[in-house]
């Protein structure tokens, strides 16, 4: 494999991972907020048990991705500081918003409902307008003036192809959240919690892949170099939706003691489904970062620069390894910490 | 303003906002350990609940911190495209490392803060020394970013190309060790005088019980002695700092001091303001022969001075003003920690309220001199973003939209120290002293 083809599949596994964890992260707080109030509040509390040790480190695989996306490619720097700068700006004046102020709502208990709601929604936000960057990758939504690329911000606030993105990337969160909290809140032994957030996935759970559809088919004619290799990668896809299908059916099962619900078969299919989709969307994506004006092989760096950093990975990831296991015993496994009240 | 000066605008705020809540993320876990292992060995209360409470503060601060890290690293890629390029090719090594000490960071102090009750105190101890290690490493590798790009190593520049690049080179460039020295002294430096200052605030006022003065007593002292202990060390280490300037980067020292002419014996100028015109510092005390002592240990040492380089690559001379700001603030909290512990301990008195008034003011000058400090060395890099290879114009993003941005995160950089000013005092009144040492 190409030394650039390598860089881009590790920088998409850490886009995968920031998807995942981002949409967990986000969606939590959000239906935190939603169930903040007086009436449902077992539900808020799983999902702020959830969120407060895992923010930071949500947000650590956020710069790890800024990280390697100039580390991996620094000559891709210029043009997507200039197409990007504003959307991606805004992103990060809502993303401040949003960790402070989630932060400082746990510190003043008197404004703390104003502070969950303001970040809960700044929080919805946030995944929406960075998955409008999707579309414009690839292609119709640039102007090239001289050396200077030009995103068409008119076009690209009037197309459709824009919202069936954002409507993919809202439902994407609130349903994985959905998910993974009826899990959490199953492991956390809390009944209503688990009802709450199971009755969620199931509705949001079909929506979220009609929307996928959807949004191939309202795809730019600029963009239809893009579908034929999404019919090359088809077989990624495929699976995708099998496991889609194992995972949502899971949701309906009976468990040994005969309650609905397998969520953690669910939870482990549908983030399979994940996989198997950004994989295959990665795929069909190349070898262009943006089209038709920027490819990875163009964006790379040097040869001995790639291979000190993936020492520096290899390193890194067997020292942390330990740690997130650690980590994840604390939070995700301890009954002391899952059952408090 | 042109597009150039309004991403230095941006990027030059972004990071002045970054750094104050940066800096005590540095420094407050310190104390904290320092409070811990107080607590193991004396078995004192106080020193628990002290722990607890500024650890409670840095909980809030770390977001903020984390927040602001998180805006200046991705306005880094997106303002300075043309620097992104070499440093990707050059310099991505730290900057990659330095999201393992995010994560050793991030992983441990959620541990600390929210498993501390299902925690051994040994293990307590243990994971707030992580939260130190990842957040000191994180400062350390940064500044070995900004290290490299004031002595540039590890690679060669021919026709334009980036050629010859040896990563590990790049890493240890010359001024490293120094530098990233001296930004971790001067951060525990500051996050001691932070806590100082709070002591001694709470100490002034009157309606404290005899117990709520006992605890904060011990804030101060203990405060106080690592305070001054660090302002020596960064004080020394500064000296050190100023002679890698000499050998490496005369051009930013003959700045910083008003140099003009090439010579031996060359003297220090203490405040005033160069005048490019008469080529003097005007109104400031010189201390003949100093600066030639400082750069070389020698009265004879020859410093370059301004005039040996084109005026178009002289940086802006009012870095001497920035410079004098952070040696003069360290100087004065060195004398003034030291004099206040002799005070206590050798003449055995208690202190004055006069004494504790100004100690007050320590922790707002310790920032003062950071930001100094960086202010400082980023300017008096100019007009090179990094030195001799790459020109700040060269750097810079040529995107229209940096004015805008600009406007928008001023406006969210001012809300954001008011509130975050807001909630500390908010949460602190609520959750006084008193309730804390009752409980334990
Ligand atoms: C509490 C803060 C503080 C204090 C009291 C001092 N410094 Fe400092 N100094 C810094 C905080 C700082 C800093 C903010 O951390 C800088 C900015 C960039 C850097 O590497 O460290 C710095 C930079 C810096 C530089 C420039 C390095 C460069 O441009 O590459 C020099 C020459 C000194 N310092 C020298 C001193 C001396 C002689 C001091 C005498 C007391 C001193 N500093 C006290
Ligand atoms: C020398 C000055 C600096 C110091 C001492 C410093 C220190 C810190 C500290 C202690 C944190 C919190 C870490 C955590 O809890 O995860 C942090 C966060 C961060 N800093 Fe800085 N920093 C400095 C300058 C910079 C600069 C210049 C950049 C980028 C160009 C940067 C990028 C970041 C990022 C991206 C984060 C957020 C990491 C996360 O998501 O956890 N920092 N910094
Ligand atoms: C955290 C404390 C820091 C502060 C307060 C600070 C301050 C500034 C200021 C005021 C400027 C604008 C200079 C000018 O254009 O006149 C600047 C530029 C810059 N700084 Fe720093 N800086 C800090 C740390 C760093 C670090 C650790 C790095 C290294 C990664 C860094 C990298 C840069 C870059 C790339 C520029 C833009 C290019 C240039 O103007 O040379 N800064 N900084």
């Amino acid at each position: 494999m190409q030394e650039s083809i390598i860089a881009i599949t590790i920088l998409w596994t850490f886009l995968y991972i920031y998807a995942m964890l981002g949409s967990l992260d986000f969606g939590a707080g959000f239906w935190g907020m939603i169930y903040g109030g007086k009436d449902n509040s077992r539900a808020s509390l799983i999902a702020n048990r959830f969120l407060s040790p895992t923010w930071e480190v949500t947000n650590v695989f956020l710069v790890l991705f800024v990280v390697a996306l100039f580390s991996f490619f620094p000559f891709a720097a210029s043009m997507l500081g200039v197409l990007f700068i504003l959307p991606i700006g805004l992103g990060l004046i809502l993303l401040t918003i949003r960790t402070t102020f989630m932060v400082f709502s746990h510190s003043v208990k008197r404004f703390g409902r104003l502070l969950q709601i303001i970040s809960g929604i700044t929080g919805l936000l946030i995944p929406a307008l960075l998955v409008s960057i999707l579309p414009v990758t690839l292609g119709g939504f640039i102007i090239m003036e001289v050396d200077t690329p030009n995103l068409l911000y008119g076009k690209l606030l009037t197309s459709f192809t824009t919202y069936s993105h954002i409507l993919f990337g809202l439902c994407t969160e609130l349903f994985l959240s959905a998910l993974f909290l009826a899990d959490y809140a199953h492991a956390s032994g809390d009944k209503t919690a688990t009802a709450t957030y199971r009755k969620h996935a199931i509705w949001l759970g079909p929506i979220t892949i009609v929307i996928a559809v959807i949004t191939l088919f309202t795809l730019v004619p600029e963009a239809s170099w893009f579908l034929d290799n999404v019919k090359a990668n088809s077989y990624g896809f495929g699976m995708s939706f099998i496991l889609f299908v194992l995972g949502y059916l899971a949701l309906f099962l009976k468990d040994s003691s005969g309650n609905r619900g397998l969520f953690r078969y669910a939870v482990v299919f549908v983030i399979l489904q994940y996989g198997f989709a950004i994989y295959a969307y990665g795929s069909a994506h190349l070898p262009y970062m943006i089209y038709p004006h920027l490819t990875a092989n163009a964006g790379f760096t040097n040869p001995s620069m790639f291979y000190s950093l993936l020492v520096a990975y290899g390193v890194g990831l067997t020292i942390l390894v330990p740690a997130f296991i650690f980590f994840w015993r604390l939070f995700l496994k301890d009954e002391r910490y899952l059952k408090q009240d | 303003m042109d597009t150039v000066m309004l991403a230095r605008a941006l990027f030059g705020t972004s990071l002045g906002f970054h750094i104050i809540y940066a800096t005590l993320g540095v420094g407050l876990p310190l104390i904290i350990i320092l409070c811990e292992i107080m607590h193991l060995i004396t078995k004192d209360r106080h020193y628990a609940v002290m722990a607890r409470r500024i650890t409670k503060g840095f909980a809030i601060l770390i977001a903020v911190s984390i927040a602001s890290g998180t805006i200046v690293g991705v306005l880094m890629s997106l303002l300075w495209p043309g620097f992104m390029e070499i440093v990707g090719q050059v310099i991505s090594l730290p900057f990659q490392i330095e999201i393992f000490a995010f994560l050793i960071e991030a992983v441990f102090m959620s541990i600390y803060l929210y498993a501390a009750d299902r925690l051994s105190p040994v293990l307590r101890i243990i994971s707030i020394f992580f939260v130190a290690l990842g957040a000191v490493g994180s400062a350390i590798l940064i500044t070995d970013a900004h290290a490299w790009m004031n002595t540039p190593d590890g690679f060669r520049v021919v026709d334009g190309q980036i050629v010859d690049v040896r990563p590990w080179d790049a890493f240890f460039n010359p001024s490293f060790f120094i530098t990233a020295m001296h930004v971790t002294l001067s951060a525990y430096m500051t996050g001691a005088f932070v806590i100082a200052s709070v002591a001694a605030f709470k100490l002034l006022k009157r309606n404290k019980t005899e117990e709520e003065r006992a605890y904060h007593m011990k804030g101060l002292i203990l405060s106080l002695i690592l305070g001054s202990t660090m302002s020596l060390a960064t004080a020394i280490n500064g000296h050190e700092t100023a002679q890698m300037l000499h050998e490496y980067l005369p051009r930013k020292l003959a700045a910083a001091e008003g140099l003009f002419e090439t010579q031996t014996h060359a003297p220090l100028a203490i405040g005033g303001f160069t005048d490019r015109e008469t080529q003097e510092v005007k109104f400031a005390i010189e201390i003949p022969w100093a600066l030639s002592f400082l750069a070389g240990n020698s009265f004879d040492t020859e410093v370059k001075g301004l005039n040996e380089f084109p005026e178009e690559d002289w940086p802006p001379l009012f870095i001497h003003t920035l410079f004098n700001v952070m040696v003069g603030i360290g100087t004065l909290l060195l004398l003034y920690s030291f004099f206040l512990l002799a005070w206590r301990f050798l003449l055995k008195k208690a202190f004055k309220p006069w004494m504790l008034g100004a100690l007050t003011s320590g922790g707002p000058l310790a920032i003062i001199a950071i930001e100094a400090g960086w202010c400082f060395s980023c300017i008096g890099r100019q007009p090179w973003t990094i030195t001799n290879v790459l020109r700040t114009t060269e750097a810079a993003t040529t995107s229209e939209h940096v004015g805008i941005l600009f406007f928008l995160f001023l406006i969210l950089y001012v809300v954001l120290l008011f509130i975050t000013s807001f909630v500390m005092r908010f949460y602190f009144k609520r959750n006084p002293v008193m309730a804390d040492l009752k409980e334990v």
